[in-house]
């Protein structure tokens, strides 16, 4: 709406402000060519050489391709386990389901310190610290509350009308939801996809408390590698998975739009 | 949460209740292992005893929660985390508000896009961005560089001290806060403004006897949402604070993994769950009286 009065003075206001919040994520594409030895921006010269640094980091690359399994692996079982939960809570109405699915979204609500303190304890007694299935089992807390949100409201969306049909014209209940309810609820079930990807993906600090030597995952890694060190080689890796993450993000927006996501 | 997203229809399906119970076991097991079992267990763990050297010693001792309100440090603790929080609250709120509400006021494509603008530092992680806040404000840094080249000669350090925490964990606040905003600025409607200014307003009575009055269930939900996030916020302050901003979230950490003191790492824990409650309390109490 140009026609509303935005003085100038606004929208320079808000172009400052706007480049205040996105300055820092810009920042490490420039640093990521960066020729110095230690982090400083601007660089005094340019190179490629922490790129090729990464390359030859194997606890990067390992760390890396523990999150990828990690996080793919807590996908396919958030689906696995929400769909059937949704699907139970919304159309089976099970008595007592709506204060499971109060209940089973309030880890979002927690701080992922206090649940990562809380995780950490049990797992210490149980025998699941520093174990891949442990942090599966951790990650699967924090993404189901995301998958039965978008997923609850996909269901909603899939008209009961095209299910009954189905069961009128002899389909069985199974029928119904395979060839009926689940392709319907399709841009539900990608969004959903593409969101515990990035979740278990990006997770830090529950992990933090759970990684041992042997299991670490990239988020972690970087953690302690800014802790202890000032180069431009976690530029690098923020590049790269900027665009690895753009990639995801790009899945979201087609599925589902990213505006309806965040913001009701 | 809402149950509004659930529509109010009968079942037609011919699966019964049993089956129902079945398709929710698997996450009932996992809640079950992975949240309530712990956070029951973490209630539990406050009232252990740490015996230093020696491990945790099965009891029901009220030496924590003393400890933990009435020890000079944790006290600091504890004041630090709120008076941080509520000043990273506050500046997250100022810095957030106009672009909150140029995008209110902007349509189409435009309003997409700044949107997106906004929502995309939240999908690059908090390592990431405290990573380019230590850059941008280290002693050899393009601000420091910048002040002293204006002639100041002992400029402010920025970087490993409150101030740097203040400035990282604002900046990574703001999506949270322009979201809140725009969610609580529904009623506000541009004819009103206009209402207003035709009949003689100037744009400062306008904002301050319309907009922000209209603004304030947004205000109150980005204030709760903020405030609630930096009082847990670790890896910020944790980066940023080099080791010398001692806050909650920092200390449940280190006294988790660096002390091995589980007991007084879980009192802390339920301290700052119960500061949530507070907060989340206040807020109820505040929207009630706004409308």
């Amino acid at each position: 709406m140009e026609g509303h009065q935005l003085s100038w003075p606004l929208r320079a206001l808000v172009f400052v402000l706007m480049l205040f919040l996105l300055a820092p994520a810009l920042l490490v594409f420039p640093i990521s060519f960066s020729g110095d030895r230690l982090l400083s921006f601007p660089p005094s010269s340019w190179s490629f050489r922490w790129y090729q640094s990464l390359w030859q980091n194997e606890l990067i690359i390992s760390s890396f391709l523990t999150s990828l399994s990690l996080a793919l692996v807590v996908t396919l079982l958030s689906l696995a386990i929400a769909i059937p939960a949704v699907y139970a809570i919304i159309r089976l109405k099970t008595p007592g389901s709506e204060f499971l699915y109060n209940l089973f979204t309030a880890p979002l609500l927690l701080p992922t310190i206090v649940l990562g303190l809380a995780i950490l304890i049990i797992f210490a007694t149980i025998g699941l610290l520093g174990t891949f299935h442990g942090i599966v089992l951790a990650h699967l807390v924090v993404t189901l509350p995301y998958a039965l949100r978008v997923l609850a409201v996909a269901l909603g969306n899939v008209n009961l009308a095209c299910e009954e049909a189905a069961a009128s014209l002899g389909a069985g209940p199974l029928t119904v939801v395979r060839r009926v309810t689940l392709p319907m609820m399709m841009p539900g079930i990608i969004a959903a996809t593409a969101l515990c990807f990035l979740v278990s993906f990006d997770e830090l600090v529950i992990t933090l408390f759970l990684t041992g030597p042997k299991l670490t995952t990239l988020p972690v890694e970087l953690f302690r590698y800014v802790e202890t060190s000032a180069d431009p080689m976690v530029a690098c890796v923020s590049v790269l998975l900027f665009f690895f993450t753009l990639a995801i993000i790009m899945i979201i927006d087609r599925a589902m739009g990213l505006t309806q996501t965040f913001v009701r | 949460m809402s149950a509004a997203a659930i529509p109010d229809k009968p079942a037609t399906s011919g699966l019964g209740g049993q089956t129902g119970l079945a398709l929710l076991l698997p996450i009932v097991l996992v809640n079950v292992i992975g949240f309530i079992i712990p956070m029951l267990n973490l209630a539990r763990m406050s009232f252990n005893e740490y015996v230093p050297g020696g491990g945790i010693r099965e009891a029901f001792i009220l030496g924590n929660w003393i400890k933990a309100i009435a020890d000079p440090f944790n006290l600091q603790l504890i004041a630090n985390s709120i008076t941080l929080s509520l000043g990273v609250t506050l500046a997250t709120l100022i810095v957030s508000y106009p672009i909150a509400l140029y995008i209110h006021w902007s349509s189409g494509r435009w309003r997409s896009l700044l949107i997106f603008l906004v929502i995309a530092p939240l999908l690059t992680s908090a390592v990431v961005r405290t990573y380019g806040w230590i850059a941008l404000l280290s002693n050899d840094g393009p601000i420091i560089r910048s002040i002293k080249a204006l002639g100041v000669e002992n400029p402010p350090r920025l970087l490993f001290n409150t101030t740097g925490v203040m400035i990282g964990l604002t900046e990574i606040l703001m999506p949270y806060m322009i979201l809140a905003l725009l969610a609580g600025f529904g009623r506000l409607d541009p004819r009103f403004e206009e209402a207003a200014r035709s009949l003689g307003a100037t744009p400062a009575q306008t904002f301050r006897r319309i907009i922000l009055p209209l603004t304030l269930p947004g205000i109150a939900l980005g204030w709760l949402l903020c405030f609630v996030l930096a009082i847990s916020s670790f890896v910020t302050p944790k980066l940023m604070g080099g080791g010398r901003v001692f806050l909650l979230a920092t200390e449940i950490y280190d006294q988790a993994i660096v002390t091995l003191n589980w007991p007084v790492a879980a009192t802390l824990s339920i301290l700052v769950l119960i500061l949530f409650g507070i907060s989340l309390a206040v807020y109820t109490r505040l929207l009630k009286r706004l409308d």
